[in-house]
């Protein structure tokens, strides 16, 4: 009996510190994928921006927030970063139009070669990460009101009666579900309605789109704002989950491609499940087992180091690490996407 | 002055000429073919008609209209389609969204049109809900041939449209063809079957190195001893 409560702890441990945490990883990931992959697949090159327009999303989310608070705008248990979504949308939107008004459709109606596009990307990626310090700072944010739990670690210990608690999230209730509803919105989009069988056309074969008098200035638009709308949710929901600063996102750029590659690139179910290959990679091999073994072990065999396989400072280098193998092994990614 | 006219076209890749002042031109209710060897810039004149490549002489008349400055999308609008040479189909979208997609600029119910397509081509019908990608290369230049018919067009722009097709689907080709133009279509194909093609035709032109080196109906053509010995095989 007591062996079973034993193993019981250890994976309420395991959800609590690992499921938890990297389903909600997966999902921010997963929507920032589904942005870059929206992007290559329309506009054919990869967007290098991505982590900063994050950033860029974000930051109007947080300055909006502040502003809704100020007022008294605010509503008791649910934060007000995710009200001031739709808004922050709107601005991120129109900031990543004006970018490919005045950089991406030169390029474009000069047919530059893709490589020139993700060359043109990493500037407005300086450009628009430059934008955010400037506006914002360099600092770490917190910017979540509201509950900060579904129920807490204590209140699970005093309702089980266990030894080890589980705490259950805002942050990561929010993630999952507006994930699931924004991923499911985008394929019913992609597959049912007139604009997006336009866009998966346009994707498919350019030339004929335009025989088809597909107008192809409002697929870009349509791409750029679907694009933008992920990119601001994926980077609230991160924020609202790990807290603001402008450099972390940037760093995002990492786990994102790999996500895509992992996947599929151009494939948007791939970059879902790349992502969350990538999210629990880097979630279980940076925790410590230490205590999970404690639970599960006999007393002989119980560990003294923390079992932790690689130190949380690397685990960028995991990303790193899973896109080389993939990249080895199988280049089209788990869903068969283009070879790069 | 006929319905659609390219005039004295003069194109280029870049800075490789390719057409060197052609012209070509089809009525309401008639079949022009173009033909001529490989690489005489046939597809290239068609391109031109449509506006994927711009032309630095020459002009594109539709209906008297010069069309020379619109857009490939202002020219669907105004009653053009084509079905081109190679890559003519989406292919990882389905059969029926193929078709959808050739109507994307209507408005109303595509059902009769659609209909129309599926009773011409049973076996689109059969395969309507697979990838296009994933039919045989005369199968996809059926759907070719019906997400070019979706946008109820005036002018049918056909280049080699029974490409890799077998014989019995080359007739059911024709005589569509034969079809769109007894309903007032104006047809101009680009053929490389030049005998049968020119036997149905009402004009033909036979382009060499971007040039038209023969002009006339297809009868007369035929039975001119030059383009005989030249394109039809004595
Ligand atoms: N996209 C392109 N870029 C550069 N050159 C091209 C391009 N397309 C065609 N050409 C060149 O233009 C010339 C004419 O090509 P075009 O496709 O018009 O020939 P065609 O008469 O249709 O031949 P075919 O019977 O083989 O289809 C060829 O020499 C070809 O190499
Ligand atoms: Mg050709």
């Amino acid at each position: 009996m007591e062996y079973l409560t034993d193993i019981i702890n250890a994976f309420v441990l395991l959800t609590n510190f690992v499921l938890l945490p990297a389903l909600s990883y997966g999902s921010q990931l997963a929507l920032g994928a589904l942005a870059v992959t929206l992007v290559y697949s329309i506009l054919r090159f990869s967007n290098f921006a991505q982590g900063d327009s994050m950033a860029f999303g974000t930051m109007i989310a947080i300055l909006f927030t502040w502003f809704f608070q100020q007022q008294g705008w605010v509503i008791s248990g649910i934060p007000t970063a995710l009200f001031v979504i739709p808004f922050a949308i709107i601005v991120t939107a129109s900031y990543i139009l004006l970018t490919d008004k005045f950089v991406y459709k030169y390029y474009r109606k000069t047919n530059a070669k893709p490589i020139t596009i993700v060359m043109a990307s990493i500037g407005v990626m300086f450009i628009t990460g430059g934008i955010v310090r400037l506006i914002i700072g360099p600092k770490q944010h917190f910017f979540s009101d509201g509950a900060r739990f579904i129920f807490n670690a204590r209140e699970f210990k005093v309702f089980t009666g266990l030894s080890e608690g589980l705490a259950f999230k805002t942050s990561h209730l929010l993630t999952v579900t507006i994930a699931v509803l924004l991923v499911w919105f985008v394929f019913y989009f992609l597959q049912k309605t007139k604009t997006g069988k336009a866009m998966r056309a346009f994707s498919d074969n350019k030339d004929l789109a335009l025989l088809s008098g597909i107008d192809p200035d409002k697929v870009v638009r349509v791409t750029w704002i679907l694009a933008a709308s992920l990119t601001t949710i994926a980077g609230v929901l991160f924020g609202i989950d790990k807290g603001f600063m402008a450099q972390q996102y940037h760093l995002l750029l990492l786990p994102i491609f790999a996500s895509v590659i992992v996947g599929g690139i151009g494939s948007p179910l791939g970059a879902i499940a790349g992502a969350f290959v990538v999210s629990f990679s880097e979630v279980l091999l940076t925790y410590a087992y230490k205590k999970f073994l404690i639970y599960l072990l006999p007393q002989s065999l119980e560990p003294n180091s923390l079992v932790q396989l690689i130190g949380t400072e690397y685990k960028y280098a995991i990303s790193f690490v899973i896109l080389v193998i993939v990249l080895l092994l199988r280049p089209t990614g788990i869903f068969k996407g283009k070879v790069l | 002055m006929a319905y659609l006219e390219g005039n004295n076209l003069v194109a280029a890749y870049g800075v490789v000429p390719i057409l060197h002042g052609c012209s070509v031109e089809v009525n309401k209710g008639e079949l022009a073919v173009i033909v001529g060897p490989n690489g005489a810039g046939k597809s290239t004149v068609m391109k031109v008609l449509l506006g994927l490549l711009e032309s630095s002489e020459g002009s594109v008349l539709l209906d008297g209209q010069d069309i020379g400055s619109l857009s490939t999308q202002q020219r669907i609008t105004l009653g053009l389609a084509f079905v081109p040479q190679n890559n003519n189909t989406f292919p990882s979208m389905t059969v029926e969204e193929n078709l959808e997609m050739g109507a994307f600029l209507r408005d109303d119910s595509l059902k009769h049109t659609m209909d129309e397509v599926y009773s011409l081509f049973p076996i689109l019908f059969e395969k309507r809900r697979q990838m296009a990608g994933e039919l045989s290369g005369g199968q996809r230049q059926q759907v070719a041939f019906g997400r070019a018919m979706m946008t109820r067009p005036s002018v049918m722009l056909l280049d080699e449209p029974t490409a890799g097709v077998s014989p019995i689907i080359m007739d059911e080709i024709f005589g569509n063809i034969i079809d769109l133009k007894s309903s007032g279509k104006a047809v101009l194909m680009v053929e490389q079957n030049a005998q049968q093609a020119l036997n149905i035709a009402d004009k033909g032109f036979v382009l060499v190195s971007g040039r038209n080196e023969h002009t006339g109906s297809g009868q007369e053509l035929i039975n001119d001893p030059a383009v005989r010995k030249q394109f039809l095989g004595g």
